[in-house]
Order: structure tokens, then sequence, then C-alpha cells
């Protein structure tokens, strides 16, 4: 007699650890954003920020199997991808208030959070920026004989860039170990894909580039989790690059200039009702991952992290105004 | 109804303001110009300064590009060379980066390449600097780099009036221009008069009169430079302040008509101090009969050789602030250089 498992490929794969730890990571996305967001309004923080809410599962979902050894590069919309990594709130928050101890001592700020230790290579204000060197890094692996994979993360309107063009033909022609994790949140600032970009799906983008490319719902956690990790297993199979495209959409606009005048309210409603981290946790009641009850803690763990983490980063010291041209060159 | 009075009178209209109300003019005026760029349509432009132009000329004429700096460049050097007139926004001059590759090897170099045969029309505007709190990738000041490209026109307007009569003279120019708006100005409010005039590409401004020491100053700084004059004013030393508005072609004439009659000279731009805008002018009075007027060394306030810090007080810190343009002033004044 042979029995098939029909539970999704996530919770059929992973441990309830990790899963757990996934669910509390998506909450940490959505409960950091917020919290940045609010000291953005109350005039704690300035600049600008992208925020991904609505977008969890893309991140997180992606980085589920990836250890401290596997990179990452990310994009302006980062902070999802930072704490799929694995980084600490607390050292990010520190960034966006300008402070020493934030994760690049207050000189990067929301656009260039990275985390270097865990792998993430940096978010990116330049569009498409991150893609050349995603496939660096993964040069490097191949070349030092290591393991790790880079996943290299960026937007629907990235792949409009040269950058985005050049980098897919060389992972591919030198067979690199890297994936391409395209977030189709529908538009690139104002401008929808269909406005865009000549192809109707971005995976098609792949064929152009003898590589395999799917298309999948973003804001599917184990849909994610499947397609990434068959790319993942084929990068470090040495077979090269894959090209996935998570379907999703940002529920707040594009960034804090925003007056939403491309999309209508009834578009942003729909989304929203296919909440991400909703859907996530209910599959793992209805598996028996969790219970109700462990899901609230889990909510209320994200929630003390965020809260402990923004009183650290108002608390930590500023850096010195005399520092302005530290870490331009290598301290001797 | 009199038509001179109306053409002579003025309102007061911010900088992006006036800045749009020149591109609705020379569309109205000229169906070949065209504006190109990303998001410049329905959302009016990452610093609302295109605003409404698509309702008015629709999207054919207000083309939102995709994110392709490069292409969208070269598609508007290529338009210009054979019959549009194109206003290519980069969101952030920052970007024009990505554009190299058309802005110095095509557009600057096509008409000398082809013996005179070819025009590239081209209109790039370049929002600008530092202070809204982007960091190192959002808040430069390039505008010293496309400075050292012959064919190119580079032109920073400080003012509202500036900005439309400056633009315009750009559209009219037969050559690729650059104009660097500085973001922290979009805001700034001015008399503007209304109907279609030019203001010359290449000629400096004096803003204010001054006897005892020159200030040169770019863009945003002119009003800082200023500001500081007005406090120099009070403690009895006179600052002349010159509006640089073009970086290329310079204003030689003025700048150094002024230093042989200050015999002390400072220049103030946001730009990295090395390399930049300064070298250059100090450089040109050196080599000019001004040379032997000058009392004390020629004093440059540039940019930090940094990339602009997110952190507030560093990004302050990274570019000339009133308190530092007065302190080099004074030193300047007693000659403690
Ligand atoms: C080279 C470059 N061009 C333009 C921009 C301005 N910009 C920042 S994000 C963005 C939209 C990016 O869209 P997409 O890649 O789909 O990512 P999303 O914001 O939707 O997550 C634009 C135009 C930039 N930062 N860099
Ligand atoms: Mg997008």
């Amino acid at each position: 007699m042979s029995t098939t498992d029909n539970r999704p490929f996530a919770i059929r794969t992973y441990s309830p650890a990790q899963l757990k730890q996934a669910l509390k990571r998506m909450y940490l996305v959505r409960r950091f954003e917020e919290g940045a967001e609010q000291s953005y309004m109350r005039g704690l923080i300035h600049g600008t920020m992208h925020l991904s809410i609505g977008q969890e599962a893309s991140a997180v979902a992606s980085c589920i199997e990836l250890t401290d050894a596997d990179k990452i590069t990310s994009n302006h919309r980062g902070h999802g991808h930072c704490i799929a990594k694995g980084a600490d709130v607390a050292r990010m928050f520190a960034e966006f208030f300008g402070k020493e101890t934030g994760y690049c001592h207050g000189r990067g700020g929301s656009m260039h959070i990275a985390d270097v230790q865990t792998g993430n290579l940096g978010a990116n204000g330049i569009v498409g920026g991150g893609l050349p060197i995603a496939v660096g890094a993964a040069l490097s692996a191949k070349r030092l004989g290591r393991k790790d994979v880079t996943l290299c993360f960026f937007g629907d309107g990235a792949n409009n860039e040269g950058a985005f063009h050049e980098a897919l033909n060389m992972a591919a022609i030198w067979t690199l170990p890297v994936v391409f994790i395209c977030e189709n949140n529908k538009y690139g600032m104002s401008t929808s894909v269909e406005r865009s970009t000549a192809v109707r799906r971005i995976s098609e983008r792949a064929a152009a580039y003898s590589m395999p490319g799917v298309t999948v719902d973003g804001n599917d956690f184990s849909a994610v989790a499947e397609a990434v990790h068959h790319a993942i297993a084929r990068a470090r199979a040495g077979e090269g690059p894959s090209l996935v495209e998570n379907l999703t959409y940002r529920w707040r606009g594009h960034s804090k200039s925003d007056r939403n005048r491309y999309r209508t309210k009834e578009e942003i409603e729909a989304w929203m009702a296919r909440d991400p981290i909703a859907r996530f946790q209910a599959e793992l009641i209805a598996h028996g991952v969790l219970d109700e009850a462990e899901a609230i803690a889990i909510a209320e763990a994200a929630v003390s992290d965020v809260e402990q983490g923004i009183e650290f980063a108002r608390g930590s010291a500023a850096p010195a105004i005399g520092e302005v041209t530290r870490y331009v060159y290598a301290e001797a | 109804m009199d038509v001179t009075a109306q053409e002579t009178s003025t309102r007061t209209l911010s900088y992006s303001e006036a800045i749009r109300e020149a591109m609705a003019l020379a569309m109205e005026a000229d169906p070949t110009v065209i504006l190109m760029g990303e998001d410049i349509g329905v959302y009016g432009g990452a610093f609302q300064v295109t605003l409404d132009l698509v309702d008015r000329f629709g999207p054919d004429r207000v083309m939102d590009t995709p994110i392709s700096e490069l292409g969208g460049a070269g598609v508007a050097v290529g338009a210009a060379l054979t019959g549009l007139k194109p206003i290519f926004e980069f969101q952030f001059s920052d970007f024009a980066t990505l554009a190299m590759e058309q802005i110095v090897n095509q557009a600057a170099k096509l008409r000398y390449m082809l013996g005179g045969e070819a025009s590239v029309p081209v209109v790039f505007r370049m929002p600008a600097g530092s202070g809204t709190g982007a960091a190192a990738q959002h808040s430069q000041s390039l505008e010293a780099w496309f400075g050292h490209v012959p064919g190119l026109k580079v032109i920073q307007p400080s003012t509202p009036e500036d900005a439309k009569g400056m633009l315009l003279a750009a559209l009219a120019d037969p050559d690729p221009v650059l104009v660097f708006e500085h973001k922290l100005l979009y805001k700034m409010k001015g008399e503007v008069p209304a109907g279609y005039y030019t203001t010359p590409i290449g000629k400096a401004a004096v803003r204010r009169a001054g006897s005892d020491l020159t200030i040169v100053a770019a863009s945003i700084m002119v009003h800082r430079a200023l500001e500081a004059a007005e406090q120099l004013a009070g403690e009895g030393v006179s600052a002349e302040v010159i509006d640089l508005r073009s970086i290329r072609p310079i204003d030689h004439e003025t700048i150094v008509a002024s230093v042989r009659k200050t015999g002390r000279l400072l220049i103030v731009y946001e730009g990295v101090k090395s390399y930049g805008i300064g070298a250059e002018i100090s450089a040109m009075v050196a080599e000019s009969d001004a040379f032997d007027f000058l009392d004390a060394p020629i004093l440059r306030l540039g940019g930090a050789e940094a990339p602009i810090p997110y952190n507030p007080d560093l990004e302050r810190a990274a570019v000339p602030q009133v308190d530092t343009i007065l302190a080099a002033a004074r030193r300047l004044a007693r000659r403690e250089v």
C-alpha cells in the first residue's frame, strides 16, 4: 500500500521548529515595518522607507533553508529579506535611528541595511544594483569550492534594467549557484508590469538565458518554499541558476511620497484579503504544527522584540560628528 | 489688453512650479517637445515636478519609461537627433551613473564626431543634492563630473525665476544640457515672470554686491552664502555673493572681475571638495590677471571626502552649511588662512 503525503510542501519538508521560526519571522517583518512607519510619523526617524508589508511570505519562505554561509542580495524594499536571513531587529532599528549600534553604524539607513555576518550582502538604493553582485558572490562560491548559494532578491521593475539581463546571462554561461527571485508586486513605483515589460510573466525571461523560470503565488508560503527549494538544489548540485517569480503585492505606497493614484482601493483590499501571514498561520494550525495559543504567543513575541528593538535603538549613541569620513577606506 | 504688461507681470511660484510652467509653455508652443522619465505621468514624478502634465498633454507626450536609465536616456538622444526635443527626467541625478554611456559617449560627442552634421537638442533634468535623509546613493552632487565633458552644457539654477528661464534656454539650445535641480529647492518660492523668457546659459549673477571678499556659490549654496553674507555685514565684512548658475560654460568674466575688486575668494559648493568646481574656479582665477589682486589664498568649501551618510547630523556635517560658510569667510577676511 502506498501512501502519498498530501500536505503542503513546507509542512512535509521542514521541522516544526523551522516552521515556527518562519512564522515568527513573518510577524517580525510586519511589526518591524509598522514600528518603523510609526517612528517616522512621530518624527523619530527621517528619510524615506519602502515597506514590504504584504510580501512577507516571499522573503521568509525563500530563505527558510539557508544557512549563514549562504548569501543574499536585496533591494530597496529589503527589511523582510534582512529579517528572513536572520538579522536582529534591534540592530535594524538602530540603523533606522542612525545610531552607531546599527548594522551600518548609522551611515546607511533603511535602504542599505545589511548583515554581512549572516550572509546578507545588503539592501540597495539602485534598482538592479544587486543582480550582478549576486552573480559575483556565486562566482566566489564556485571558484573557492564552497557549497553556498546566493539568493538575489529584486522587484519586477528591476527586470528592465540592463543589469538584470547581463547578470542572468553571465550566471548562465558560467553555471553559477545563484537563484534570482523576482518579487513581482505588479508595480515598479507607479508603473505596472503591463506598461513596462514586454513579456506577460517575468519568469518567461529565463528562457532567453537558458535557465528554468517559474511563477508562483508569492503569498503562499509553501509554494514559494517549494520553488526556491528546487532552485537551490539545482544550484548546489552545480547545475546553475534559476529564476523564480513570486506574485505578491505591497499594501503600502511605494514610499512616503506615494499618492496611490495608479491603483484602486478595491485592488489593494483584494490583496489585503490574501494576507500571507494569516494564510500560513492557518495552514500551520490546520496541519497541527501549532495551536491557536502557540500562534498567539509567537505573534506576541514578535511585538515584544520590536518594542525592545525600538528601545535599544533610541537608547543607543549616535556616531560622532567628526567621523563623517570614517569607513570610506579600510582603517590602517 | 496690454500684452507687454501681462508678459512682464510676475507671480510667486515654487521652484518646481516654475519648472513645470516652463515645460508646459514649451510643450504648448512646440509639438516636438516631449517629456520622458520614470513615474513622471500619473505619479507626477518622484518630486511632483511634472505633477499633472500628463493630464494636460497625454501619455504620448509625457512618457513613463520602464526603469531603464541607460536605454531611456539613449532613446532621448536618438529622438533628439531626429526631430524631437525630449526633456528626460532622471528620478534622482544619481541614476545618471547608469546612463553615463549615452550622455558622455553619445550625446556629448555626436555633433563633434560627425563633423558638425548632427545635433542633439536633449535636456536632462537632474534632481540632486543631500539633506533628505536618503543616504549615499540618492544624495550625490555629480555636476562637476559632467562639467568635465566637452559637448555638454551643465547648469544649476538656484531660484524659481532661473529654474524657468534656464530650462527654456536649455530647450532652445541645439546641444545637450543637463539641469541640476537641488531637491531642497523644489519648495522654495520666488517671483517668476509670466510668459516665455530665457535666462542665458553661461552667465553668473551677482546676488549681493560687496567689497571685502567674493563668495562664489552654486545652487542651494547661494542661499546659504547670502545668509552668511548678511551676518558678515553685521560684523563689518562686506561680502559679494556670485551665483554661478552655469558650470559649463563658466562665466570667467564675472568671477574674475569680482576677485579683482575684493582680493579674496571663497568658493562654496555641495559636491565633493576635491576635483570639483572649486578646483576649476580657483585655477581659473590663479591663471588670470586677478591673481595679482589676491590678498589671501583662495578658499574652497565643498562636500566631505565621503559618500553622503544617513544619520541626519552626519549628513548636515558632510556639506557646507551657513555656519561653516561664515567661519570660512571670517578666516578669509581676517587672513587666517
Ligand atoms: C537605477 C534606479 N532607478 C530608479 C530608482 C528609483 N526607484 C526606486 S524603487 C523603484 C521602483 C522599483 O520597482 P520594483 O523593482 O518593482 O520594486 P518594488 O518597489 O515594487 O518593490 C524606483 C523607480 C532607483 N532607486 N534606482
Ligand atoms: Mg514592483
